[in-house]
Protein backbone atom coordinates (compact mmCIF):
# COMPACT_ATOMS: atom_id res chain seq x y z
CA UNK A 1 0.00 0.00 0.00
CA UNK A 2 2.87 2.32 0.84
CA UNK A 3 4.36 1.83 -2.63
CA UNK A 4 1.01 2.61 -4.23
CA UNK A 5 0.78 5.78 -2.16
CA UNK A 6 4.21 6.89 -3.39
CA UNK A 7 3.44 6.04 -7.01
CA UNK A 8 0.22 8.06 -6.78
CA UNK A 9 1.97 10.98 -5.10
CA UNK A 10 4.71 10.86 -7.76
CA UNK A 11 2.18 11.17 -10.58
CA UNK A 12 0.36 13.97 -8.76
CA UNK A 13 3.71 15.74 -8.54
CA UNK A 14 4.20 15.30 -12.29
CA UNK A 15 0.86 17.03 -12.88
CA UNK A 16 2.21 20.08 -11.03
CA UNK A 17 5.54 19.92 -12.86
CA UNK A 18 3.96 20.33 -16.28
CA UNK A 19 1.92 23.42 -15.52
CA UNK A 20 2.74 26.65 -17.33
CA UNK A 21 5.65 28.47 -15.65
CA UNK A 22 4.52 31.52 -13.70
CA UNK A 23 7.10 33.75 -15.33
CA UNK A 24 8.88 32.70 -18.53
CA UNK A 25 11.81 35.04 -17.96
CA UNK A 26 12.56 33.39 -14.63
CA UNK A 27 12.01 29.95 -16.16
CA UNK A 28 14.64 30.59 -18.90
CA UNK A 29 17.14 31.80 -16.29
CA UNK A 30 16.53 28.67 -14.22
CA UNK A 31 16.79 26.48 -17.32
CA UNK A 32 20.26 27.78 -18.21
CA UNK A 33 21.38 27.35 -14.60
CA UNK A 34 20.11 23.76 -14.62
CA UNK A 35 21.81 23.00 -17.94
CA UNK A 36 25.02 24.05 -16.25
CA UNK A 37 24.36 22.17 -12.98
CA UNK A 38 22.90 18.96 -14.39
CA UNK A 39 24.47 18.84 -17.84
CA UNK A 40 27.76 20.67 -18.28
CA UNK A 41 29.00 19.63 -14.85
CA UNK A 42 28.37 15.99 -15.78
CA UNK A 43 30.36 16.24 -18.98
CA UNK A 44 33.71 15.36 -17.39
CA UNK A 45 32.60 12.20 -15.61
CA UNK A 46 30.59 11.08 -18.66
CA UNK A 47 33.56 11.55 -21.00
CA UNK A 48 35.97 9.82 -18.60
CA UNK A 49 33.75 6.78 -18.03
CA UNK A 50 32.74 6.40 -21.69
CA UNK A 51 36.31 6.54 -22.95
CA UNK A 52 37.57 3.88 -20.54
CA UNK A 53 34.52 1.63 -20.84
CA UNK A 54 34.99 1.66 -24.62
CA UNK A 55 38.63 0.72 -24.09
CA UNK A 56 37.78 -2.12 -21.71
CA UNK A 57 35.11 -3.52 -24.05
CA UNK A 58 37.50 -3.58 -27.02
CA UNK A 59 40.31 -5.20 -25.00
CA UNK A 60 37.96 -7.83 -23.55
CA UNK A 61 36.52 -8.59 -26.98
CA UNK A 62 40.00 -8.77 -28.53
CA UNK A 63 41.15 -11.21 -25.85
CA UNK A 64 38.04 -13.35 -26.40
CA UNK A 65 38.52 -13.70 -30.18
CA UNK A 66 42.01 -15.07 -30.38
CA UNK A 67 40.90 -17.80 -32.78
CA UNK A 68 42.26 -17.17 -36.32
CA UNK A 69 38.84 -18.17 -37.71
CA UNK A 70 37.13 -15.18 -36.11
CA UNK A 71 37.81 -11.95 -38.01
CA UNK A 72 39.42 -9.10 -36.07
CA UNK A 73 36.92 -6.57 -37.33
CA UNK A 74 34.47 -8.22 -34.95
CA UNK A 75 36.21 -6.28 -32.15
CA UNK A 76 35.15 -2.94 -33.65
CA UNK A 77 31.70 -4.29 -34.41
CA UNK A 78 31.17 -5.61 -30.86
CA UNK A 79 32.57 -2.45 -29.25
CA UNK A 80 30.32 -0.19 -31.32
CA UNK A 81 27.24 -2.32 -30.65
CA UNK A 82 27.96 -2.60 -26.89
CA UNK A 83 28.67 1.09 -26.49
CA UNK A 84 25.75 2.36 -28.56
CA UNK A 85 23.13 -0.13 -27.42
CA UNK A 86 23.92 -0.44 -23.76
CA UNK A 87 26.95 1.21 -22.23
CA UNK A 88 26.33 4.76 -23.41
CA UNK A 89 22.61 5.08 -22.57
CA UNK A 90 22.24 2.76 -19.58
CA UNK A 91 25.65 2.93 -17.93
CA UNK A 92 25.76 6.71 -18.21
CA UNK A 93 22.21 6.97 -16.86
CA UNK A 94 23.10 4.88 -13.81
CA UNK A 95 26.13 7.10 -13.18
CA UNK A 96 23.98 10.22 -13.60
CA UNK A 97 21.34 8.75 -11.29
CA UNK A 98 24.02 8.73 -8.60
CA UNK A 99 25.62 12.06 -9.38
CA UNK A 100 22.68 14.20 -10.51
CA UNK A 101 20.01 12.29 -8.58
CA UNK A 102 21.65 12.80 -5.21
CA UNK A 103 22.30 16.46 -6.06
CA UNK A 104 18.64 17.04 -6.93
CA UNK A 105 17.29 15.27 -3.84
CA UNK A 106 19.70 16.94 -1.45
CA UNK A 107 19.24 20.42 -2.89
CA UNK A 108 15.43 20.25 -2.96
CA UNK A 109 15.36 18.37 0.38
CA UNK A 110 17.52 21.02 2.04
CA UNK A 111 15.23 23.72 0.65
CA UNK A 112 12.32 21.83 2.17
CA UNK A 113 13.80 21.44 5.68
CA UNK A 114 15.09 25.03 5.76
CA UNK A 115 11.61 26.33 4.85
CA UNK A 116 12.76 27.77 1.51
CA UNK A 117 10.01 25.80 -0.24
CA UNK A 118 7.44 27.12 2.26
CA UNK A 119 8.72 30.61 1.45
CA UNK A 120 8.05 29.99 -2.26
CA UNK A 121 4.57 28.65 -1.60
CA UNK A 122 3.60 31.49 0.72
CA UNK A 123 4.55 33.91 -2.06
CA UNK A 124 2.08 32.03 -4.29
CA UNK A 125 4.72 30.22 -6.34
CA UNK A 126 4.10 26.63 -7.44
CA UNK A 127 7.31 25.26 -5.91
CA UNK A 128 7.25 21.96 -7.84
CA UNK A 129 6.80 23.68 -11.18
CA UNK A 130 9.37 26.35 -10.34
CA UNK A 131 12.04 23.90 -9.14
CA UNK A 132 11.47 20.74 -11.17
CA UNK A 133 10.32 21.80 -14.66
CA UNK A 134 13.60 23.56 -15.59
CA UNK A 135 15.50 20.47 -14.42
CA UNK A 136 13.35 18.15 -16.53
CA UNK A 137 13.71 20.31 -19.64
CA UNK A 138 17.46 20.76 -19.05
CA UNK A 139 17.94 16.99 -18.77
CA UNK A 140 15.76 16.19 -21.80
CA UNK A 141 17.64 18.76 -23.84
CA UNK A 142 21.20 18.13 -22.69
CA UNK A 143 21.41 14.41 -21.94
CA UNK A 144 21.05 13.41 -25.61
CA UNK A 145 24.11 15.62 -26.25
CA UNK A 146 25.91 13.79 -23.43
CA UNK A 147 24.84 10.50 -25.02
CA UNK A 148 26.25 11.48 -28.41
CA UNK A 149 29.54 12.44 -26.74
CA UNK A 150 29.54 9.21 -24.71
CA UNK A 151 29.00 7.10 -27.86
CA UNK A 152 31.77 8.85 -29.73
CA UNK A 153 34.23 8.66 -26.83
CA UNK A 154 33.36 5.03 -26.11
CA UNK A 155 34.20 4.01 -29.68
CA UNK A 156 37.28 6.26 -29.64
CA UNK A 157 38.36 4.68 -26.34
CA UNK A 158 38.11 1.24 -27.93
CA UNK A 159 40.33 2.32 -30.83
CA UNK A 160 42.92 3.98 -28.54
CA UNK A 161 43.03 0.79 -26.42
CA UNK A 162 43.81 -1.17 -29.58
CA UNK A 163 46.59 1.23 -30.50
CA UNK A 164 48.16 0.96 -27.06
CA UNK A 165 47.80 -2.80 -26.60
CA UNK A 166 48.38 -3.69 -30.27
CA UNK A 167 45.69 -6.36 -29.98
CA UNK A 168 44.10 -5.33 -33.31
CA UNK A 169 44.69 -3.04 -36.27
CA UNK A 170 43.04 0.31 -36.83
CA UNK A 171 41.71 -0.75 -40.25
CA UNK A 172 39.98 -3.82 -38.77
CA UNK A 173 38.53 -1.82 -35.93
CA UNK A 174 37.17 0.96 -38.16
CA UNK A 175 35.77 -1.58 -40.62
CA UNK A 176 34.01 -3.37 -37.75
CA UNK A 177 32.58 -0.14 -36.37
CA UNK A 178 30.96 0.64 -39.74
CA UNK A 179 29.95 -2.94 -40.51
CA UNK A 180 26.22 -3.61 -40.88
CA UNK A 181 25.43 -0.17 -39.50
CA UNK A 182 21.75 0.24 -38.70
CA UNK A 183 20.69 3.80 -37.80
CA UNK A 184 17.77 2.41 -35.78
CA UNK A 185 20.12 1.40 -32.97
CA UNK A 186 21.11 5.05 -32.55
CA UNK A 187 17.43 6.01 -32.46
CA UNK A 188 16.75 3.23 -29.92
CA UNK A 189 19.60 4.49 -27.75
CA UNK A 190 18.33 8.09 -27.81
CA UNK A 191 14.77 7.00 -26.99
CA UNK A 192 16.05 5.05 -24.00
CA UNK A 193 18.13 7.97 -22.79
CA UNK A 194 15.28 10.48 -23.03
CA UNK A 195 13.11 8.18 -20.88
CA UNK A 196 15.98 7.67 -18.42
CA UNK A 197 16.68 11.43 -18.30
CA UNK A 198 13.09 12.04 -17.25
CA UNK A 199 13.40 9.42 -14.50
CA UNK A 200 16.81 10.72 -13.34
CA UNK A 201 15.26 14.12 -12.59
CA UNK A 202 11.72 13.37 -11.45
CA UNK A 203 12.27 10.52 -8.97
CA UNK A 204 14.98 12.37 -6.98
CA UNK A 205 12.88 15.57 -7.15
CA UNK A 206 9.92 13.67 -5.68
CA UNK A 207 12.08 12.30 -2.85
CA UNK A 208 13.57 15.73 -2.16
CA UNK A 209 10.25 17.53 -2.17
CA UNK A 210 8.63 15.23 0.38
CA UNK A 211 11.48 15.26 2.92
CA UNK A 212 10.44 16.00 6.49
CA UNK A 213 12.89 16.50 9.32
CA UNK A 214 16.51 17.55 9.11
CA UNK A 215 19.91 16.75 7.63
CA UNK A 216 19.66 13.04 8.43
CA UNK A 217 16.36 12.71 6.55
CA UNK A 218 17.81 14.61 3.58
CA UNK A 219 20.71 12.13 3.50
CA UNK A 220 18.35 9.16 3.71
CA UNK A 221 16.13 10.60 0.99
CA UNK A 222 19.17 11.04 -1.30
CA UNK A 223 20.17 7.41 -0.83
CA UNK A 224 16.62 6.22 -1.40
CA UNK A 225 16.29 8.38 -4.51
CA UNK A 226 19.48 6.97 -6.07
CA UNK A 227 18.43 3.39 -5.33
CA UNK A 228 14.91 3.83 -6.73
CA UNK A 229 16.09 5.75 -9.77
CA UNK A 230 18.59 2.96 -10.57
CA UNK A 231 15.94 0.26 -10.07
CA UNK A 232 13.47 2.07 -12.33
CA UNK A 233 16.14 2.62 -15.00
CA UNK A 234 17.06 -1.07 -15.00
CA UNK A 235 13.40 -2.13 -15.24
CA UNK A 236 12.61 0.40 -17.96
CA UNK A 237 15.73 -0.68 -19.82
CA UNK A 238 14.36 -4.21 -19.95
CA UNK A 239 10.88 -3.16 -21.09
CA UNK A 240 12.13 -0.62 -23.63
CA UNK A 241 14.54 -3.16 -25.11
CA UNK A 242 11.73 -5.67 -25.37
CA UNK A 243 9.43 -3.08 -26.97
CA UNK A 244 11.89 -1.46 -29.35
CA UNK A 245 14.14 -4.33 -30.34
CA UNK A 246 12.13 -7.41 -29.45
CA UNK B 1 -8.48 43.24 9.36
CA UNK B 2 -7.32 39.62 9.50
CA UNK B 3 -9.86 37.44 11.21
CA UNK B 4 -9.91 33.79 12.21
CA UNK B 5 -13.23 32.28 13.28
CA UNK B 6 -13.70 28.97 15.00
CA UNK B 7 -10.71 27.22 13.47
CA UNK B 8 -10.39 23.49 14.01
CA UNK B 9 -7.46 21.45 12.76
CA UNK B 10 -6.51 17.85 13.49
CA UNK B 11 -3.69 15.61 12.30
CA UNK B 12 -5.11 12.09 12.14
CA UNK B 13 -7.01 11.62 15.41
CA UNK B 14 -4.99 14.27 17.19
CA UNK B 15 -6.75 17.64 17.46
CA UNK B 16 -4.28 20.54 17.38
CA UNK B 17 -6.58 23.57 17.12
CA UNK B 18 -9.93 23.47 18.88
CA UNK B 19 -12.06 26.40 17.83
CA UNK B 20 -9.70 29.38 17.74
CA UNK B 21 -11.26 32.78 17.05
CA UNK B 22 -9.48 36.10 17.08
CA UNK B 23 -8.61 39.09 14.89
CA UNK B 24 -5.53 41.14 14.04
CA UNK B 25 -5.57 44.85 13.25
CA UNK B 26 -3.63 47.21 11.00
CA UNK B 27 -0.64 49.04 12.41
CA UNK B 28 -0.48 46.74 15.43
CA UNK B 29 2.03 44.08 16.30
CA UNK B 30 0.07 41.01 17.39
CA UNK B 31 1.79 38.12 19.11
CA UNK B 32 0.59 34.52 19.13
CA UNK B 33 2.25 32.94 22.14
CA UNK B 34 2.14 29.60 23.90
CA UNK B 35 4.26 26.65 24.91
CA UNK B 36 5.77 24.34 22.32
CA UNK B 37 2.98 22.12 20.98
CA UNK B 38 0.23 24.59 21.88
CA UNK B 39 -0.77 24.95 18.23
CA UNK B 40 0.58 28.41 17.42
CA UNK B 41 2.64 27.30 14.40
CA UNK B 42 -0.32 25.32 13.05
CA UNK B 43 -2.57 28.36 13.52
CA UNK B 44 -0.15 30.59 11.62
CA UNK B 45 0.28 27.96 8.87
CA UNK B 46 -3.53 27.79 8.56
CA UNK B 47 -3.62 31.57 8.20
CA UNK B 48 -0.92 31.40 5.55
CA UNK B 49 -2.80 28.73 3.63
CA UNK B 50 -0.06 26.12 4.10
CA UNK B 51 -2.55 23.97 6.05
CA UNK B 52 -6.24 23.71 5.21
CA UNK B 53 -8.29 23.99 8.45
CA UNK B 54 -10.84 21.19 9.07
CA UNK B 55 -13.44 23.88 9.72
CA UNK B 56 -13.66 27.58 10.42
CA UNK B 57 -13.02 30.77 8.49
CA UNK B 58 -9.91 32.78 7.78
CA UNK B 59 -10.73 36.17 6.36
CA UNK B 60 -8.27 38.66 4.87
CA UNK B 61 -10.09 42.03 4.83
CA UNK B 62 -13.42 40.25 4.32
CA UNK B 63 -12.00 37.87 1.69
CA UNK B 64 -12.74 34.40 3.02
CA UNK B 65 -9.69 32.31 2.11
CA UNK B 66 -11.42 28.96 1.66
CA UNK B 67 -13.97 30.45 -0.76
CA UNK B 68 -11.32 31.85 -3.09
CA UNK B 69 -10.09 30.19 -6.26
CA UNK B 70 -6.40 29.53 -6.86
CA UNK B 71 -5.80 32.88 -8.63
CA UNK B 72 -7.50 34.88 -5.87
CA UNK B 73 -5.50 32.98 -3.25
CA UNK B 74 -2.33 33.77 -5.18
CA UNK B 75 -3.27 37.46 -5.10
CA UNK B 76 -3.63 37.34 -1.31
CA UNK B 77 -0.34 35.50 -1.00
CA UNK B 78 1.35 38.32 -2.87
CA UNK B 79 0.06 40.67 -0.18
CA UNK B 80 1.74 38.58 2.51
CA UNK B 81 5.31 38.95 3.73
CA UNK B 82 6.79 36.18 5.83
CA UNK B 83 9.86 36.08 8.03
CA UNK B 84 10.78 32.49 8.82
CA UNK B 85 12.44 31.18 11.98
CA UNK B 86 15.54 30.16 10.04
CA UNK B 87 15.21 33.14 7.63
CA UNK B 88 14.67 30.75 4.65
CA UNK B 89 16.91 32.74 2.34
CA UNK B 90 17.77 31.12 -0.99
CA UNK B 91 21.31 29.81 -0.62
CA UNK B 92 22.20 30.16 -4.28
CA UNK B 93 21.17 33.83 -4.44
CA UNK B 94 23.00 36.87 -3.09
CA UNK B 95 21.42 39.22 -0.56
CA UNK B 96 20.29 41.53 -3.36
CA UNK B 97 18.90 38.68 -5.47
CA UNK B 98 17.04 37.27 -2.45
CA UNK B 99 15.37 40.62 -1.85
CA UNK B 100 14.65 41.11 -5.55
CA UNK B 101 13.17 37.62 -5.92
CA UNK B 102 9.47 38.52 -5.29
CA UNK B 103 9.83 41.55 -7.60
CA UNK B 104 11.26 39.32 -10.31
CA UNK B 105 8.41 36.82 -9.98
CA UNK B 106 5.48 39.19 -9.67
CA UNK B 107 6.33 42.52 -11.27
CA UNK B 108 7.50 43.74 -14.65
CA UNK B 109 10.11 46.10 -13.25
CA UNK B 110 13.41 46.46 -15.06
CA UNK B 111 16.55 45.13 -13.41
CA UNK B 112 17.64 48.66 -12.49
CA UNK B 113 14.28 49.39 -10.87
CA UNK B 114 14.44 46.13 -8.93
CA UNK B 115 17.94 46.91 -7.67
CA UNK B 116 16.77 50.38 -6.60
CA UNK B 117 13.83 48.93 -4.70
CA UNK B 118 16.03 46.26 -3.09
CA UNK B 119 18.45 48.96 -1.95
CA UNK B 120 15.59 50.99 -0.45
CA UNK B 121 14.39 48.09 1.71
CA UNK B 122 17.91 46.95 2.57
CA UNK B 123 18.65 50.47 3.77
CA UNK B 124 15.40 50.39 5.72
CA UNK B 125 16.58 47.33 7.64
CA UNK B 126 19.99 48.98 8.11
CA UNK B 127 21.86 46.53 5.95
CA UNK B 128 24.22 48.34 3.64
CA UNK B 129 27.15 47.13 1.52
CA UNK B 130 26.13 43.49 1.86
CA UNK B 131 24.24 43.23 -1.44
CA UNK B 132 26.64 40.81 -3.08
CA UNK B 133 27.18 38.47 -0.15
CA UNK B 134 25.57 35.03 -0.02
CA UNK B 135 23.42 33.96 2.97
CA UNK B 136 26.21 31.65 4.19
CA UNK B 137 28.42 34.73 4.63
CA UNK B 138 25.96 36.54 6.93
CA UNK B 139 25.43 36.47 10.71
CA UNK B 140 22.09 35.32 12.15
CA UNK B 141 20.97 38.91 12.75
CA UNK B 142 21.89 39.96 9.23
CA UNK B 143 19.98 37.00 7.77
CA UNK B 144 16.90 38.10 9.72
CA UNK B 145 17.27 41.62 8.34
CA UNK B 146 17.50 40.28 4.80
CA UNK B 147 14.44 38.11 5.46
CA UNK B 148 12.55 41.19 6.71
CA UNK B 149 13.70 43.18 3.67
CA UNK B 150 12.49 40.40 1.35
CA UNK B 151 9.18 40.24 3.25
CA UNK B 152 8.48 43.98 2.85
CA UNK B 153 9.87 44.52 -0.65
CA UNK B 154 6.41 44.05 -2.25
CA UNK B 155 4.74 46.44 0.25
CA UNK B 156 2.73 43.68 1.94
CA UNK B 157 -0.54 44.24 3.75
CA UNK B 158 0.15 41.37 6.12
CA UNK B 159 3.45 40.45 7.74
CA UNK B 160 3.93 37.12 9.50
CA UNK B 161 7.02 36.36 11.58
CA UNK B 162 7.78 32.92 12.95
CA UNK B 163 10.01 33.13 16.02
CA UNK B 164 11.92 36.11 14.63
CA UNK B 165 14.37 36.14 17.56
CA UNK B 166 15.17 32.48 17.55
CA UNK B 167 18.93 31.95 17.72
CA UNK B 168 19.75 35.64 18.22
CA UNK B 169 21.56 37.26 21.15
CA UNK B 170 19.41 39.49 23.42
CA UNK B 171 20.76 42.74 21.98
CA UNK B 172 20.17 41.74 18.36
CA UNK B 173 16.73 40.40 19.36
CA UNK B 174 15.72 43.84 20.60
CA UNK B 175 16.98 45.44 17.38
CA UNK B 176 14.95 42.98 15.26
CA UNK B 177 11.85 43.43 17.49
CA UNK B 178 12.02 47.19 17.18
CA UNK B 179 12.56 46.95 13.44
CA UNK B 180 9.41 44.84 13.05
CA UNK B 181 7.46 47.23 15.26
CA UNK B 182 8.66 50.29 13.31
CA UNK B 183 7.87 48.67 9.96
CA UNK B 184 4.38 47.70 11.16
CA UNK B 185 3.58 51.27 12.09
CA UNK B 186 5.37 52.90 9.17
CA UNK B 187 3.70 50.73 6.50
CA UNK B 188 0.44 50.43 8.48
CA UNK B 189 0.34 46.66 8.04
CA UNK B 190 -1.11 43.78 10.01
CA UNK B 191 1.77 41.99 11.74
CA UNK B 192 1.37 38.60 13.38
CA UNK B 193 4.34 37.22 15.28
CA UNK B 194 4.53 33.66 16.47
CA UNK B 195 6.78 33.62 19.52
CA UNK B 196 7.47 32.27 22.96
CA UNK B 197 10.01 34.94 23.78
CA UNK B 198 8.49 36.95 26.64
CA UNK B 199 11.01 39.77 26.14
CA UNK B 200 9.58 40.32 22.64
CA UNK B 201 6.03 40.08 23.93
CA UNK B 202 6.63 42.76 26.53
CA UNK B 203 8.69 44.90 24.16
CA UNK B 204 6.45 45.10 21.07
CA UNK B 205 3.24 43.09 21.67
CA UNK B 206 0.28 45.41 21.05
CA UNK B 207 -2.04 42.43 21.16
CA UNK B 208 -1.32 39.03 22.65
CA UNK B 209 -3.15 35.79 21.86
CA UNK B 210 -2.19 33.00 24.23
CA UNK B 211 -2.80 29.42 23.11
CA UNK B 212 -2.81 26.40 25.37
CA UNK B 213 -3.45 22.86 24.15
CA UNK B 214 -5.05 24.18 20.97
CA UNK B 215 -7.45 26.53 22.73
CA UNK B 216 -7.27 30.30 22.94
CA UNK B 217 -6.71 30.55 26.69
CA UNK B 218 -6.35 34.33 26.86
CA UNK B 219 -6.05 37.47 24.77
CA UNK B 220 -5.32 41.07 25.60
CA UNK B 221 -2.59 43.69 25.58
CA UNK B 222 0.79 43.45 27.28
CA UNK B 223 -0.48 45.79 30.03
CA UNK B 224 -3.44 43.47 30.69
CA UNK B 225 -1.00 40.67 31.47
CA UNK B 226 -0.08 42.38 34.73
CA UNK B 227 -3.69 42.63 35.83
CA UNK B 228 -5.12 39.34 34.67
CA UNK B 229 -6.02 36.49 36.99
CA UNK B 230 -6.18 33.95 34.16
CA UNK B 231 -4.20 31.03 35.55
CA UNK B 232 -2.97 29.74 32.20
CA UNK B 233 -1.31 33.00 31.10
CA UNK B 234 -0.05 33.76 34.59
CA UNK B 235 1.56 30.31 34.74
CA UNK B 236 3.14 30.80 31.34
CA UNK B 237 4.37 34.35 31.78
CA UNK B 238 5.48 34.14 35.38
CA UNK B 239 7.39 30.92 35.01
CA UNK B 240 10.33 33.35 34.91
CA UNK B 241 11.42 34.90 38.24
CA UNK B 242 12.22 38.13 36.43
CA UNK B 243 8.59 38.58 35.40
CA UNK B 244 7.37 37.63 38.86
CA UNK B 245 9.43 40.54 40.18
CA UNK B 246 8.22 42.87 37.42
CA UNK B 247 4.62 41.98 38.22
CA UNK B 248 5.11 42.57 41.93
CA UNK B 249 6.70 45.93 41.12
CA UNK B 250 3.79 46.74 38.71
CA UNK B 251 1.19 45.88 41.38
CA UNK B 252 3.01 48.06 43.89
CA UNK B 253 2.86 50.86 41.33
CA UNK B 254 6.64 51.14 41.04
Amino acid sequence: MNYLHHIGAYFLMLREVFKKPQKWKVFWEMLFREIDDLGLKSLGITAFISFFVGGVVSIQTALSVESPFIPKYLIGFATMRSVVLEFAPTFISIILAGKVGSFITSSIGTMRVTEQIDALEIMGINSINYLVLPKVIAALFFYPILLAIAMFLGILGGWVAGLITELFFTEDYLFGVQLDFNPYIIKYSFIKLVVFAFVIVTIPAYHGHKVEGGALEVGRASTKAVVWTSVVIILLNYFLTQMLLG
Amino acid sequence: MLEVKDIYKSFGDFPVLKGISTFFEKGKTSMVIGQSGSGKTVLVKCMLGLFEPDSGIISYDNRIFKDLDENERREIRQEIGMVFQGSALYDSLTVEENVMFPLKMFTNKTRAEMIDRANVVLNRVNLVDKNHLFPSELSGGMKKRVAIARAIVMNPKYLFCDEPNSGLDPKTSIVIDNLIKEITQEFDIITVINSHDMNSVMEIGDKIVFLKNGIKAWEGSKDNIFETDNEAIVDFVYSSNLYKKIKQAHLKGL
